[in-house]
């Protein structure tokens, strides 16, 4: 039986700097690092399999790039028993429906899986499309926004769905799709041991003819979207600074915000 | 046979200029011997290199989809009326203000769809608020959101009428609920649009939607597929206020009992956000970071949020030191919020941070460090002990709103 973790690779947040000068984003040489909600998903699909027996096997998916096995190699060195990464110049260009289909496709092809994880969003698109996707490709329930998995076995499980207000508790068979919110744990830190696998695994590439896709169904032919124009929003105006003792400060804001403070 | 890449530097043409390695938003093209060399492992093909390219060096095979869609059977602007406990939520009406607009520009009707459990009350509302007609399922199983039942009748009317685009909330019911439709009916779908329009001559939908955390905004079609379907956050697009004198259609569809079946059973429904309002729909948000200090002193930013009626919102720092629960948290990993006021205590501004708040109308930032980043995002800046501040603006804004 398989626990599946669908990740992305993506550009570090915090290795992003604006140039002072310009005002623009800063891309050259920004590190590359596993989505963070991933991070989440990776660890929740480890404690999974420690909760419903060791012979459970946790494999890592990823879609990108050759240079998508580092993170690959990190979801292992985490307790992650295996990684493919599905790459091939005809993914390039994908959107969320073809990305979608391309992953359900690979899972399709390991088959035996109870429960496919992932993280709610990738931090770089932030469309929260691709799981509900997958799930819909393969046609078996999803829970979204997922912060705690109250109960589990192989045949069902009982978890929390984070909403506006609180949360819903939902039940749903397996095999099922799950997206995880942050509060559902803290991904656990590499352990020397895992380094050491990960270091030596091998990971498998799997072409779109490895995993039997339409042609038609991935990349840029694929995908119903196209993007037509890519710009930098202007920049924020520079703000003003308001000096004073704290009651003087107050009242000037308070003249400032009057109109949104009163609905206006 | 190595493969012919998509797209191609025309080495005799490009200059090295460089206005396409500042162009690309994934960082795929450097300059080597001075020509333009692109990296295609990390190239998405989305062409900002070639508009910028003032001397035509950039190929870029466009391929056209073939499309056997009829584009004529498909009209209409749809806005899927999320409703919870009966109530149609308010990123619906902000929804249908936007999907008037676009309705007028294509000269086509505007509808509205209304799924749940005796919810025609609300159609008078839909109506008045600019829909032209309401399409209401009225179910007992439809009454709260489940992924199944939803997605098959949404499917189904979909599949029945045609609409050409179709507009939803970027809600948590949203979210997985519509990427589930498009799926299904293999059409195109973005999220978070923070500009939709027509253009024009070729009426289609021009959907902009800020990416990478709001760095870079693109601009997205669905040339051979309908519907075109997006989402919208909260606040983003402005509601009309209610007509009541304005005419609209209910029309009322029934479908089969398998159609409501679902897979997941929804067990409970908890309720947690009592004494604030949601921070998706908030006006106002205040929000403390790790200047608060310790878990009692957000008491304090508390009481400045009820003095505004305002949503109290976190940094990821207070979270995770645990002095306020997550579902407070605004950022990268926690909710993303566009108020009309958001004011930032003890907060010092981080990427992350500035990513979830960043396209807040008017931003206050109230921080000790005059250099902390927050400042650089902030419309009125004070440097300054938030412990002293927060406490005399709850006193002001108290005065002006007694």
């Amino acid at each position: 039986m398989k626990i599946l973790v669908l990740i992305k690779q993506v550009p570090d947040t915090t290795d992003v700097k604006i140039d002072p000068v310009t005002n623009t984003l800063k891309r050259e040489g920004v590190a590359a690092v596993i989505n963070p909600f991933d991070m989440y998903a990776i660890e929740e699909a480890l404690r999974v399999k420690e909760r419903i027996g060791r012979d459970a096997e946790v494999v890592a998916i990823s879609m990108g790039p050759p240079q998508a096995k580092e993170a690959l190699k990190e979801a292992i060195s985490m307790g992650c028993d295996s990684a493919i990464l599905l790459s091939d110049r005809k993914f390039a260009g994908s959107d969320t429906w073809a990305t979608s289909y391309t992953l359900s496709q690979a899972v399709k092809k390991i088959g035996d899986y109870k429960v496919i994880f992932c993280g709610k969003q990738a931090s770089d698109g932030d469309t929260a499309q691709v799981g509900p996707g997958v799930s819909m490709h393969l046609d078996i329930p999803q829970v979204t926004y997922v912060k705690k998995i109250e109960k589990i076995d192989g045949e069902k499980a009982t978890l929390e769905r984070m909403t506006e207000e609180g949360y819903d508790i939902i039940e749903t068979p397996l095999p099922a799709v799950f997206t995880v919110v942050k509060e559902i744990n803290e991904p656990r830190l590499p352990s020397l041991k895992g380094k050491m696998k990960a270091k030596k695994a091998e990971i498998p590439v799997w072409s779109a003819e490895d995993i039997g896709c339409e042609e038609d169904k991935i990349g840029l032919d694929g995908s119903p979207t196209r993007v037509v124009k890519v710009f930098t929003p202007a920049p924020r105006e520079g703000g003003q600074i308001i000096a004073g003792e704290a009651d003087e400060i107050a009242v000037k804001l308070a003249v400032v915000l009057k109109d949104i403070v009163l609905g206006g | 046979m190595p493969q012919k890449e998509m797209i191609r530097i025309v080495m005799d043409k490009c200059t090295g200029c460089t206005l396409c390695v500042k162009a690309c938003p994934f960082g795929a093209i450097t300059i080597e011997a001075k020509k333009a060399v692109i990296d295609i492992s990390r190239c998405t093909l989305c062409g900002a290199c070639v508009e910028v390219c003032k001397f035509k060096a950039i190929e870029l095979d466009k391929k056209e989809a073939k499309t056997s869609v009829d584009f004529s059977l498909y009209k209409d602007v749809w806005v899927f009326a999320e409703q919870k406990k009966g109530k149609v939520q308010s990123v619906a009406y902000e929804l249908l203000g936007k999907g008037r607009e676009l309705a007028d520009k294509l000269g086509v009707d505007l509808c509205a769809v209304l799924l749940g459990d005796k919810v025609e009350a609300e159609c008078a509302e839909l109506v008045a608020r600019g829909a032209d007609k309401v399409y209401m399922v009225d179910n007992p199983k439809l009454k709260a959101y489940l992924d199944d039942p939803y997605t098959k009748v949404l499917t189904r009317l979909v599949g029945k009428y045609k609409p050409e685009i179709v507009l939803c909330g970027a809600t948590v019911i949203g979210r997985s609920l519509i990427s589930r439709v498009a799926v299904t009916i293999n059409a195109g779908l973005t999220a978070d649009c923070t500009g939709l329009d027509i253009d024009e001559k070729e009426k289609i939908l021009l959907q902009t939607r800020p990416a990478f955390g709001g760095n870079i905004m693109a601009t997205i079609i669905t040339p051979n597929h309908r519907p075109q379907m997006s989402t919208v956050r909260h606040k983003v697009m402005k509601e009309l206020s209610p007509d009541t004198s304005r005419k609209g259609e209910i029309i009322k569809e029934e479908f089969s009992p398998e159609t409501f079946e679902s897979r997941t059973v929804l067990k409970d429904i908890v309720e947690e956000i009592e004494e604030t309002v949601n921070l998706a729909e908030a006006d106002i948000i205040v929000s403390g970071g790790r200047g608060v200090g310790a878990p009692e002193n957000f008491s304090m930013i508390k009481e400045l949020a009820l003095s505004l009626n305002a949503a109290l919102g976190a940094s990821r720092a207070s979270v995770d030191a645990g002095w306020i629960p997550y579902s407070h948290q605004v950022g990268q990993t926690g909710k993303t919020v566009c108020p009309k006021l958001y004011i930032a205590c003890g907060i010092s501004g981080q990427i992350q941070h500035l990513i979830g708040m960043q396209s807040s109308d008017v931003i206050i930032a109230i921080n000790k460090d005059p250099d902390a980043p927050i400042f650089k995002v902030a419309t009125y800046g004070i440097v300054g002990d938030i412990f002293k501040i927060v406490p005399a603006l709850t006193k002001e804004f108290k005065k002006i709103l007694k």
